[in-house]
């Protein structure tokens, strides 16, 4: 019962964000000089298709109910046509937004497997040989750009080694999975450092406090101590940290998409905007923002069930 | 004659700090038989709650044991294995703190961290722990446990949860309790709550109890038989009664001057001047003959041994035969300061 | 007497801390500052002298000359495929790279910084609209809206500075914002309030200087950020105009040739992690001290 108040509460809290994310996307055709019009037709305008969408867009009359129509029309799922692709945008957006999430969750995973366990050892093993190893990755990491890491991890394991595909996405569940798997450790290589980083000192934190003492008390074994309750409370911080940054990790996607040629989101904003489509651009935007927000819904949640004093305030 | 429940022969901790080692503890023995009260009386940084820490391996990093041998019913166990040693003194000896609030998981429910060590060192299943946690909780006098099993550490009052912590120590099935400051943070009627159940649990489950405070007033309630600590070693040790009674080491008897005893006619207060001395450097002679009132020269520079001088008694002062007059002769001198010059 | 053991470490707990290593440790610090400020020294130092290392032109193509593998006569890191001598592109592309990612992060900075006293010091409602318009602009991805941006302002050099710091601030804002929380209820803040100074005096001259710690930390690691960023635009083909050289657009031109002449992609990519390293070492080495 708790959890669903909590919940709510985020939920209307984000409304007001939702409304300026709108806003945003609003202001960033007309930040183009020109007519906005003519910028979202492009190539294939004639003075015709100009006119009908200066109407549709309302553009004769002022900027509160221009947004307005652009609000309602968002509301009823239209987010436009993309003259370029001869589709709509959100149909666009839904055949290009699987890869994108399974990429996501690909990540997210390799993320979790590679850091934690690091951090855990590292701070375990606190100032010995493995935790200064381990330590060096965040140092190295930070300037690792992601595209490079992708392109070395595809010679590497796609190309010398022919263990991973070197693109695309596939058509089968397995074929998904396989091609998840190069770029998933690519993206997680962008969270690792600050993981290993912040989980490492909550744990090394939590290890110094006294319900582990307790816990070591009970003559349980040194793992259940470590897992079941050093890890335990210092993900929750850690957590938070996540959440923070997997912002920057969706904008990633769309680098990483490119390097492994996957049919996402990423690689459907940049081609549109190679392409000069701007309604898919517009509408690609948008759909970032609404996926970070869902993504930082759900870090709130999950640290909500990690720790119970969260859910009371 | 079965021996003791535990003995500790000649125990040394020591803190290695970036400037300097602190010899936290200089050599501490004491034995507590089975289903008796031991107190552990003395100062912040005396060395008692490093002791207590020690008996269960549980040294805070970077402290260690340097020397001493620890018995379990007279067998010597500091030499086993690691993970023997471990096993044996955790079988035998639980521990509580004193600030149960972050001596217990806070992401835990309080019923599942009574369970955990049936169900991980005692091979119950689920539902059997469940059960024995329910009965502990029960045991320790925490009404409606069934319902009380639900809730996080923070949502339960300090007295509610140092019962919890007691809970758990007794999850372990131990023979003895170490208490390392159990009652500090609770107030007087929650205080004598929480000893309570500790004396229960000494006379109906024969769980004996190693108490650590510097409160000579909750020693001397809870226990039978008394430790003074200073500076790293025993001064003092005998039966509790006696020892309050007539006190043979001149830190006992500061002690207890410099706390009000409603029921006596105290016309002095003590206080003890001085700090504790500093353990990272060598002391020469008696430890406590900077702060004592009876201290002669001989005091400052040898050091005395911890001796008997009657059944079940023993003190580290040279002066213990002067004792039964250290009375009158604070008394005598009507001021503090003739006391402290002395 | 029995034999000496520990069971207090190893055994039952994480291992101890060993007393020495407390003391190397604390060298090994100042270490980390100085080997960073070193290797960041010699990068710049090579990107300054970069006619005096090298005599080729970064930017004039020479079909006839394509790609040439590395350790060729006048070429030591081989050619590109339009026969431009690698190391000096990689070298030129560090002026470039290093220029545009250090610039870049002054905006940002200043922009942030004053958002970040004024928010904080005033707080009520305006501390509550920038909140939001933090909220908002947080939302978006990092690149996407730096993308987005430069998309629709067309690209250039000016494009990039302009929107890394529409982005940008907000780090800073947040970082100085909650700085001054706390530093606002110290007492040199509020005797200078009760000085009755005018308040843009109290921001700049006494509360500035002791927020701005934490936000000139965040700097460091944030002109790693920036730099990745450009070489990713350019690597997208969005970054600095062609033929400029530039990290980025080196990696990109290199890998449809990945397999044969790795090198292409590969070195350019590791200029970029050497200089990170060396950014991430200052960072690291700041932060240390400051927590002396």
């Amino acid at each position: 019962m708790r959890y669903l108040i909590y919940i709510l509460k985020r939920l209307i809290a984000l409304i007001p964000v939702l409304f300026g994310i709108s806003l945003v996307v609003f202001f960033l055709v007309r930040l183009i000089p020109g007519d906005p019009a003519t910028t979202l037709l492009g190539v294939h305008a004639n003075a015709q298709s100009i006119a009908a969408l200066r109407e549709q867009m309302g553009l004769d009359k002022s900027l509160v109910s221009q947004y307005l129509t652009f609000l309602g029309h968002l509301l009823q799922g239209d987010l436009g046509y993309s003259y370029v692709y001869s589709s709509s945008v959100l149909g666009l957006i839904t055949t290009s937004l699987p890869p994108t999430i399974w990429l996501l969750v690909s990540g997210t995973l390799f993320t979790l497997v590679i850091a934690v366990p690091l951090a855990v050892i590292a701070a375990a093993r606190r100032n010995g040989v493995l935790d200064n190893i381990i330590r060096a990755v965040p140092v190295v990491g930070l300037g690792l750009p992601s595209f490079w890491l992708g392109i070395m991890l595809i010679l590497l394991f796609g190309l010398k080694l022919g263990w991973f595909p070197v693109g695309g996405y596939g058509t089968t569940f397995a074929a998904h999975i396989r091609g998840m798997v190069l770029p998933g450790i690519t993206i997680a290589f962008i969270l690792v450092p600050i993981l290993i980083r912040s989980l490492r000192a909550s744990m090394i934190d939590v290890l110094n406090s006294d319900y582990i003492v307790t816990a070591n008390s009970k003559g349980i074994s040194t793992a259940r101590v470590v897992f079941g309750h050093a890890l335990r409370n210092a993900a929750t911080s850690s957590v938070h940290v996540l959440g923070v940054n997997l912002a920057y990790l969706v904008g990633t996607t769309l680098v990483v998409e490119r390097v492994f040629s996957l049919p996402g989101i990423g690689e459907q904003m940049i081609n549109s905007i190679l392409g000069r489509d701007f309604p898919t651009v517009q509408g690609i935007t948008l759909t970032f923002a609404i996926m970070v927000v869902i993504v930082n819904l759900l870090t709130d949640l999950t640290q909500a069930v990690l720790d119970p004093r969260v859910r009371l305030s | 004659m079965t021996p003791p429940l535990l003995e500790v022969h000649d125990l040394r901790v020591d803190i290695p700090l970036p400037h300097a080692r602190l010899n936290a503890v200089r050599g501490v023995s004491l034995t507590v038989d089975t289903a008796e009260a031991v107190g552990l009386v003395g100062e912040s940084g005396s060395g008692k709650s490093l002791t207590l820490r020690a008996l269960l391996g549980l040294l805070p990093r970077p402290a260690r044991i340097v020397s001493g041998a620890i018995l379990i019913d007279g067998e010597d166990v500091t030499g086993l294995p690691a993970k023997q040693l471990r096993r044996r003194l955790t079988d035998t000896m639980s521990m509580i703190f004193q600030d149960s609030l972050t001596g217990l998981n806070p992401v835990m429910r309080v019923g599942d961290q009574i369970a955990e060590a049936p169900i991980r060192k005692l091979g119950k299943s689920r539902s059997e722990a469940r059960s024995i946690a329910v009965g502990l909780m029960r045991e320790v006098g925490i009404a409606d446990p069934e319902r009380r099993y639900r809730h996080y550490p923070h949502e339960l009052s300090g007295g509610m949860r140092q019962r919890i912590c007691i809970a758990i120590a007794l999850s372990t099935k131990p023979r003895l309790i170490l208490a390392d400051e159990p009652t500090t943070a609770l107030d007087v009627t929650i205080q004598a709550q929480v000893l309570g159940v500790l004396r229960q649990l000494k006379d109906e489950e024969n769980v004996g109890l190693l108490l650590v405070s510097h409160d000579l007033a909750v020693v001397s309630q809870a226990c039978t038989r008394l430790y003074v600590m200073y500076a790293g070693k025993v001064v003092e040790s005998g039966d509790v009664l006696d020892l309050v009674a007539e006190p043979r080491h001149p830190y006992t008897f500061a002690l207890l001057r410099s706390v009000p005893d409603p029921d006596a006619r105290v016309d002095r207060l003590l206080t003890i001047e001085g700090q504790p001395p500093d353990l990272t450097d060598p002391v020469s002679g008696c430890s406590f003959a900077p702060r004592c009132p009876f201290a002669e020269d001989a005091c400052r520079t040898d050091e005395p041994e911890l001796a008997a001088y009657g059944p079940q008694r023993m003190s580290a002062c040279r002066r213990v035969d002067t004792a039964p007059r250290w009375t009158a002769m604070v008394e005598q001198d009507g001021s503090q300061e003739a006391v402290n010059g002395r | 007497m029995s034999a000496v053991t520990t069971p207090g470490t190893g055994a039952l707990g994480p291992g101890a801390v060993d007393a020495g290593r407390t003391r190397r440790r604390g060298r090994r610090r100042n270490l980390t500052l100085i080997s960073g400020l070193v290797l960041f020294g010699l990068i710049v130092l090579c990107a300054l002298c970069a006619p005096l290392l090298t005599g080729q032109d970064p930017i004039k193509q020479n079909l006839p000359q394509a790609f040439l593998t590395p350790g060729s006569p006048g070429h030591p890191l081989g050619t590109d495929a339009f026969g431009r001598d690698v190391f000096a592109r990689l070298l030129y592309g560090a002026r470039v790279d290093l220029r545009v990612g250090v610039l870049a992060v002054v905006s940002p900075f200043i922009i942030g910084t004053i958002i970040g006293l004024v928010a904080g010091w005033f707080g009520g409602w305006v501390d509550t609209v920038i909140g939001r318009i933090v909220d908002i602009v947080v939302a978006f991805p990092f690149l996407v809206l730096v993308i987005a941006l430069v998309f629709a302002m067309g690209s250039g050099t000016l494009s990039i500075y302009v929107a890394i710091t529409l982005v940008g601030w907000v780090a800073y804002c947040r970082i100085v914002r909650g700085q001054v929380l706390v530093a606002r209820e110290q007492e040199y803040a509020l005797a200078a309030k009760a000085s009755g100074l005018p308040t843009w005096r109290i921001l700049l001259r006494h509360l500035l200087p002791n927020v701005i710690l934490q936000a000139f930390v965040y700097s460091m690691s944030d002109i790693v950020l920036t730099l990745l960023a450009i070489v990713t635009l350019g690597f997208l083909g969005l970054g600095v105009p062609p033929p400029t050289p530039d990290w980025g657009t080196m990696i990109q031109e290199g890998q449809q040739f990945i397999l044969t002449k790795w090198y292409m992609s590969t070195i350019p990519g590791l200029a970029i992690v050497v200089t990170g390293l060396a950014l991430a070492l200052i960072a690291d080495g700041i932060v240390d001290k400051a927590n002396k």
